[in-house]
């Protein structure tokens, strides 16, 4: 019974009435462990589970260090809520897209709950990165070596927003429809490129026919799919790189200063 | 400095012993095979990412085709009043592809601007230059009024206030003299833009403004329409029992 010390049993001696057979909760423990240990032997992913989850972090970090995970989470929420409401959606200018939309809030299961979900996870999901923006800058983590997940960030807060300018022409209400014509007339100003990304962005020369279809096909598949490659290589970078002390903390020697948490 | 271990070789293969080398090769078929391999991966995603990029962007040269179309009677315009028409901009997407445009006759004695045959009926956008907003009219004022951020225009839909940086865009309008086709009806065309002399410009977006140092910022767009033919004008359809 090699697997007994592995799974926390004490090696005392047990009681007559417990032989080694199993009691079927311990059996079923027992079939998970095995369907886990085959998949490891062959893919071998424990090693780089433990190299992303036991790392060393700096003494004094709090929950300000949480946002991160924070605005992840809201991502996944975004992501899940989001391909749930697409089941139900239709990206149709002539009537589709508002009529799917009541269709969602009044009559779908839950389907008022999952769009707030999306809703106010959306607003959330902004706040929480500003607020995890401004804990790396004031406790300046965007410093060498980090320079590059501030950039990845900056990125990802960019996409984050257009995410939320894309989504807004959904439900396509009139506060969605005039919203996205003032938000597209707004990148016209850009000089000099102005006049062609409010062509890009329409699809055209005036709002048309394939605007909302563009908008739609932006904003559940193109940004969606950079953002996780993106989220990705952030997270690496915080892993490969580890996490930045609080900067009330004195330098000491690293024996002193580095604690091993286990997250 | 470590240094170079090819700086002192020869360039030639069969010179650095490389086996089977042939007379005169100096590409490494190891480096030979990779090269291909990367072309070809680079022909493969070209192949299918450059149309995906044009499919994605083409819309900025398209051309829009504005037709023609009724708005009303000559005796349905007068002078003083604006009289609202809705009109289709867009074809085949409902209330979304609709725009409102005002009307009125044209009034020498305030409608300065060179007149020629489409300007017989003053016709303005509702769209507002600041950043596209519909104006509406307000009679008792004489102004447009922007509900979104406040723009304000004159009678002759020139800016009397607020953010907007020029005056309302209009629509070339075309009243057919007796015995030509289409006599006795006001067509509204394609719209264009007007600086503050209200000079006839392409067309563009809102919030680009055509006075001082900003007209210098924003190159005309590829999709302007042109004034259609006035050849095929088209006729109201014919009431059946009339």
């Amino acid at each position: 019974m090699a697997i007994i010390g592995s799974r926390g049993r004490t090696t005392a001696p047990l009681p007559p009435a417990q032989s080694d057979e199993l009691t079927r909760p311990e059996a079923a423990a027992e079939a998970g462990l095995t369907v886990v240990n085959w998949i490891d032997e062959r893919a071998q992913l424990s090693q780089g589970l433990r190299w992303m989850m036991f790392r060393k972090v700096p003494k004094g970090i709090n929950w300000a260090y949480t946002l991160g995970s924070a605005t992840m989470f809201a991502f996944l929420n975004q992501a899940v809520t989001g391909v749930f409401l697409a089941m139900y959606y239709r990206p149709s200018v002539t009537g589709g897209a508002y009529q799917s939309t009541r269709n969602i809030i009044d009559n779908v299961f839950l389907g008022q709950f999952v769009l707030s979900m999306h809703l106010y996870g959306a607003y959330l999901m902004i706040v929480l990165i500003f607020l995890h923006m401004a804990r790396v800058f004031f406790f300046g983590a965007y410093k060498y070596p980090r320079e590059l997940s501030w950039i990845i960030g900056v990125v990802l807060l960019i996409l984050t927003l257009a995410m939320g300018f894309t989504g807004y022409l959904l439900p396509f209400d009139q506060r969605s429809y005039w919203a996205t014509i003032v938000g597209v007339n707004i990148n016209g100003t850009a000089p000099f490129l102005g006049p062609y990304i409010s062509d890009f962005l329409r699809g055209g020369p005036e709002f048309g026919a394939t605007t909302l279809s563009r908008f739609y096909a932006i904003h559940m598949m193109l940004i969606p799919g950079l953002m996780a490659a993106l989220i990705g290589f952030h997270l690496y970078l915080v892993m490969k790189l580890g996490i930045s002390a609080p900067p009330w903390l004195k330098a000491q020697e690293p024996e002193v200063a580095i604690e091993k948490v286990e997250v | 400095m470590p240094e170079d271990p090819h700086s002192k070789s020869s360039k030639y293969t069969a010179d650095r012993g490389m086996p089977g080398a042939f007379e005169g090769e100096t590409v490494t078929r190891r480096r030979f095979m990779s090269a291909v391999t990367h072309g070809a991966g680079g022909i493969a995603a070209a192949s299918f990412g450059l149309p995906a990029l044009g499919f994605a962007i083409g819309p900025v040269f398209k051309r829009t085709q504005w037709p023609w179309q009724i708005i009303g009677r000559p005796e349905d315009f007068v002078e003083t009043v604006y009289s609202t028409k809705i009109v289709t901009m867009v074809q085949g997407i409902g209330d979304a592809g609709k725009t409102v445009a005002y009307v009125r006759k044209r009034d020498p004695a305030i409608d300065t601007e060179p007149h020629d045959q489409y300007n017989n009926y003053i016709a303005l956008w509702n769209r507002c230059m600041h950043l596209g907003c519909p104006v509406r009219y307000v009679q008792a004022a004489e102004r447009f009024i922007c509900p979104c951020h406040g723009g304000i225009y004159n009678f002759r839909g020139q800016v009397a206030g607020g953010p907007p940086v020029r005056p309302l865009d209009r629509f070339y309008t075309y009243s057919p003299p007796p015995g030509e086709r289409g006599h006795g009806y006001v067509y509204l065309g394609p719209p264009y833009a007007v600086n503050s002399e209200l000079q006839r410009l392409s067309l563009r977006d809102p919030a680009q403004p055509l006075d001082g140092i900003g007209q210098y910022f924003y190159p005309p767009q590829f999709d302007t329409a042109k004034v259609p033919s006035l050849q095929h004008l088209p006729l109201p359809p014919t009431v059946p029992g009339t």
